[in-house]
């Protein structure tokens, strides 16, 4: 596959905050490319110099073969932008807004109608075409902001946090969409803070942290970082004393919850024999015991130093991207 | 590539039209606002009414223009609509002339109203209806984009307001709408012919009133245009910062 999208040294400051340091990356064509890091980590503002909404300082990217700094008009001509912030216009109908967009893009005349009929479809939104865009609850409003970034049928699609706020069933069904849509060759770049969502889609993943990029690869490999190392889940009938662990952690690190508790260990069967002994020793009964693989959250935790939960937190008590 | 440009300008037209412009509660304060200002004038001196007109025609333009449109850029700027438009692949100017044209196409309906309100009850008479076409439409484009000027160098729509008061009331005290320009004293004067707004007056004091000066004219219309093209160059130069 060839690259789409290069960046080379890609940089940009916000007065003296570096909010990009120096980001090389390719992404491939065809594939969905995940942007995981946490809040603040410059996932938002990377994608801004992508599409021009902001100029970087330093370094270059070509989307598509073209410089995002002399051939813009035509880096927008190929891409498609889901911002986070669902922006379409409020006062026009979903229908008006689709149209506005296939005229901005310059899609086809004689094709607009057919191309917006069917993203309506495709997003279940013709029932409600002709409602304003601003009565649309949040997810009707993510799905026309989607369907409005795809009628010039671009290359590739730029989609920041795209399931946030999102219910379940939302959610659900825009991963399965976003899937579709790399099987028709779109490029997927999208930046998340749910790691088990980048885990699902994603082709490959850069995770980025101050504005660095520390890792580009698969998910699997990603997870492949702390090969070697097994998580042990324990569970027992009566709560685990925080303090009364802490002679479990020559063994691994060790987190507890309530009853239960989790050591990431790298021997297996020692550490089982230990939390065997450890139990006995406390009066507690085990509920259940079990090994779980780790998970790209446990890769992205030990690369980035950041608890996905507190990322979460932060992210939605903020209510916004880097 | 010029076709797609074009095509952008029209686009986003159509939508500020029909998203903001075109509302009814605008559409009433367009053709209430000149009607105050107009009765308002009645009442002052019902003698001299005709010779108010131009003064009356060229604030109506300022006002239409720039009210509305500085709320609009601002507002699309505060609610990251204005992103939208600089994702599609149209040079900023064309998204700017998008906008200016918006305004210019508001001020001309209130402008229009207002001339029609100077012809009905304050006796004026167009002299040269297609000269004073020309000079409308060149007054809403050079207040239009001032208007966009304002809006661009601005966060929040409060504070458009207020900065374009700074330059409203002044330019309506001194660019001739109540007080020809010549009889002020002439550092005022000189201070006058800085703002696009006396070339407007005295333009359409010439084609309503008369008598039309060939030479007059045309400096008037070319400040009109300068104005317009400083104004719009001056806009793209700080939206352009903007993303920097």
């Amino acid at each position: 596959m060839n690259d789409i999208i290069t960046t080379q040294s890609l940089t940009k400051y916000y007065d003296s905050l570096l909010a990009v340091d120096h980001i090389s990356m390719q992404v491939k064509e065809g594939e969905i490319f995940g942007f995981l890091g946490p809040n603040g980590a410059g996932k938002t503002t990377t994608i801004r110099m992508l599409v021009g909404l902001t100029t970087p300082n330093e370094g270059s990217a070509t989307i598509k073969g073209y410089d995002i700094r002399e051939e813009i008009v035509n880096v927008k001509r190929c891409v498609g932008v889901v911002p986070e912030t669902s922006n379409l216009y409020n006062e026009l109908t979903v229908w008006e807004n689709l149209r506005f967009m296939a005229g901005m893009y310059h899609a086809p005349k004689n094709e607009r109608e057919h191309r917006i009929t069917s993203l309506l479809k495709t997003f279940g939104l013709t029932e409600r075409r002709g409602a304003k865009f601003g009565g649309l609850s949040k997810g009707l409003k993510r799905r026309a902001t989607i369907a409005a970034a795809l009628v010039h049928h671009p290359d590739i699609l730029f989609l920041d946090e795209p399931t946030s706020g999102l219910d379940v069933m939302s959610a659900r069904s825009l991963r399965h969409f976003l899937r579709d849509l790399r099987e028709t060759g779109v490029t997927v770049f999208l930046t998340t803070h749910y790691i088990e969502e980048a885990d699902q889609l994603c082709d490959r993943i850069a995770i980025i942290v101050k504005g660095r990029i520390i890792a580009v690869d698969t998910p699997e490999n990603l997870k492949a970082v702390i090969q070697g190392t097994s998580i042990i889940e324990a569970s027992f009938t009566s709560k685990v004393e925080s303090i009364a662990v802490e002679e479990l952690e020559a063994y691994g690190k060790v987190e507890v919850k309530d009853n239960t508790l989790w050591i990431q260990v790298t021997d297996v069967s020692k550490s089982l024999k230990a939390l065997t002994r450890f139990a006995d020793d406390h009066g507690l009964e085990v509920a259940y015991m079990n090994t779980v693989k780790p998970s790209l959250e446990d890769a992205f935790v030990k690369l980035t130093g950041v608890e996905s939960e507190i990322m979460l937190m932060e992210k939605e008590r903020r209510g916004g991207g880097a | 590539m010029i076709r797609d440009e074009l095509e952008g300008v029209w686009h986003i037209l159509l939508k500020d039209l029909k998203a903001y412009y075109f509302k009814p509660p605008n559409i009433s304060w367009g053709i209430l606002f000149p009607l105050v200002l107009a009765l308002a004038f009645t009442l002052r001196n019902p003698a001299g009414l005709a010779e108010l007109s131009p003064g009356l025609i060229a604030m109506a333009a300022l006002f239409g223009t720039t009210s509305m449109e500085a709320i609009v850029i601002t507002f699309e700027k505060r609610v990251g609509a204005l992103e939208r438009l600089i994702m599609a692949p149209v040079s900023l100017t064309t998204i700017l002339v998008g906008k200016v044209l918006g305004g210019a196409v508001f001020g001309l309906v209130i402008a229009v109203v207002m001339t029609l309100i100077s012809l009905i009850f304050l006796n004026a008479v167009v002299t040269y209806p297609l000269l004073f076409i020309a000079v409308l439409i060149l007054t809403v484009l050079a207040h239009s984009a001032l208007g966009a000027l304002v809006a661009v160098s601005v966060k929040e729509v409060f504070e458009a307001q207020t900065l374009s008061n700074y330059f409203r009331f002044p330019m309506v005290f001194l660019c001739g709408v109540f007080l020809p320009v010549e009889a002020m004293p002439f550092p005022v004067q000189v201070i006058a012919h800085l703002f696009p707004l006396t070339y407007a007056v005295d333009a359409f004091r010439q084609v309503l009133i008369g008598p039309l000066y060939l030479s007059l004219m045309l400096r008037n219309v070319t400040a009109l245009m300068v104005f317009f093209t400083i104004f719009l160059i001056l806009a793209t130069k700080l939206l352009k910062e903007s993303l920097e």
